[in-house]
């Protein structure tokens, strides 16, 4: 499994969060996640402009294996999709925290009961795998 | 912990993810289901199959057993080594399990069943065997790999003994030979050329790392799904089970009608639906737009009814989602599944989608 990039805020769903500069937050799924999903094929995104509301639906990413809902883990709205991964969802196999981002969002409140890394790192570990 | 098979330590250092399958620790893939998927559509890849049930049917009233339990006929198999596809029916028509028979000669014979459905089968078997003279024998646990691919009989050529090879390459489509202790049958679950060996257990570790040596890349059961799905290939508990009968899963190819006196288990249930021409169909579905097509999702179709998907997902080769579906009857080539409260596109088609590494269906 890769390092756990230290600048993320993790959740219990298995997304990462970064903090733009320009006050939006890109979010998408971690190693782990992708990991158990298996390969991807498909991947449903929001609308640009959309409301989302935290946890509720945001994303739906869809592996060979199944279909998995991603909740959003803030309220706000949707600035930016990543179009890219229409033609490649593969990439969030490959570069989870990079190519293979999944949606920005601009934040109407702070994002609550994320994890730091080292959190993140031991919540992964205790569970069963 | 499940059952393992006599492969399970090779798949684990192989770092295989793995998954429970009717009781079995099973690798489900070994990094990418997709590249596992295509390796077999492409050049070779193979499959531990170790799991399945091996059951050898003997005796003076083999033949006569066999041709009251199955629904295909094993009298037709008239050359030593033929296999056949077949079911074995509930009275009522509904499909107890559908299996591989091996014919060595008119006293001799093999099975091969699924793993989830063992102990039913084995049970289901006995008790019809009650009046024949045969004896019902499940074969010790051996290991069992599925050579699958463009290359694959090549490939794994090399690794079997050298007197074996000349005589292993020669096997026609669904022929099998006992070569020593090795057991090799020209048949599979992927829509490909290949080979199916039974080894010794005590061999099965040292033969899949020889293939491994010979370029024969290991393959999950994730890949072994999609590939048979696309090859258009029933599984059973899923496509077809005992509330169905075979006329409703697309399996009407296997029943052996003729001749008329004989009587399988199943055939007056049969004889009656197939004379009814309101039972469902069973199709392959091509989705049109993107997303992935699942079981159980519904299926409408416009002014007849509704069906729905037996086995779903994304066809690496089409590079679309495929499903296999048991609809209503009538004529038509277009539906719509619903997938989270949306309806989508699906064209109908007549299945396999894929057969030796070319697509069957235009997309």
């Amino acid at each position: 499994m890769q390092e756990l990039p230290g600048d993320l805020i993790y959740t219990s769903e298995h997304e990462w969060l970064r903090q733009e500069e320009d006050g939006t937050v890109t979010i998408g799924i971690t190693d782990h996640a992708q990991e158990a999903l298996g390969d991807l094929v498909y991947v449903e995104l929001p609308e640009v402009g959309q409301e989302v509301v935290s946890g509720g639906d945001m994303a739906v990413v869809e592996s060979v294996k199944a279909a998995s809902d991603v909740y959003s883990p803030v309220s706000g709205e949707v600035t930016g999709v990543n179009e890219a991964l229409a033609d490649s969802p593969e990439s969030i196999n490959s570069d989870p925290y990079g190519d293979g981002w999944i949606v920005r969002i601009r934040p109407s409140e702070e994002a609550a009961g994320t994890m730091t890394p080292n959190d993140y790192q031991e919540f992964v570990d205790g569970l069963d795998d | 912990m499940g059952k393992r098979t006599p492969l399970y330590d090779a798949h684990a250092v192989a770092g295989a993810r793995i998954v429970d399958f009717g009781g079995w620790d099973m690798p489900l893939h070994y990094g990418s289901q997709l590249e596992e998927h295509h390796a077999v559509r492409q050049h070779a890849g193979m499959f531990d199959v170790s799991h399945m049930t091996v059951v050898d049917v003997d005796g003076e009233g083999a033949t006569d057993f066999l041709r009251r339990l199955l629904a295909n006929d094993v009298a037709r198999l008239t050359v030593v080594g033929k296999a056949m596809y077949s079911c074995m029916l509930r009275p009522d028509g509904g499909v107890v399990d559908d299996l591989i028979v091996y014919f060595f000669d008119r006293t001799h014979y093999r099975v091969v069943v699924n793993a989830a459905t063992r102990d039913k089968d084995l049970a289901w078997i006995n008790k019809q065997s009650g009046n024949f003279e045969v004896t019902v024998t499940e074969r010790p646990k051996t290991a069992m790999i599925a050579v699958q691919g463009p290359q694959a009989r090549q490939l794994a050529a090399t690794v079997i003994p050298q007197q074996w090879r000349a005589a292993a390459l020669a096997l026609k489509p669904f022929m099998a030979l006992e070569a020593d202790d090795l057991f090799i049958a020209r048949t599979g679950y992927t829509g490909e050329d290949g080979w199916e060996l039974i080894v010794p257990a005590d061999q099965g570790a040292s033969y899949w790392q020889q293939f491994v040596n010979a370029g024969i890349r290991p393959c999950g059961l994730g890949a072994r799904d999609t590939l048979r799905l696309e090859a258009g290939m029933n599984l059973y508990g899923t496509d077809m089970d005992e509330t169905t009968s075979p006329l409703e899963s697309g399996l009407g190819w296997t029943i052996a009608w003729e001749p008329d006196e004989r009587d399988f288990v199943g055939r007056c249930a049969l004889t009656e639906m197939r004379a009814n021409n309101e039972r469902r169909r069973f199709c392959g579905l091509l989705l049109e737009g993107r997303g992935v097509l699942r079981n159980h999702l519904r299926v409408v179709v416009d002014g007849v009814g509704e069906g729905e998907i037996t086995s779903g997902g994304f066809s690496p080769t089409l590079e679309r989602s495929i499903a296999l579906a048991r609809l209503p009857a009538g004529d038509y080539d277009r539906a719509q599944v619903e997938m989270r409260g949306k309806l989508f596109d699906v064209r109908v088609v007549k299945p396999p989608f894929v057969r030796n590494g070319v697509a069957t269906i235009e997309v």
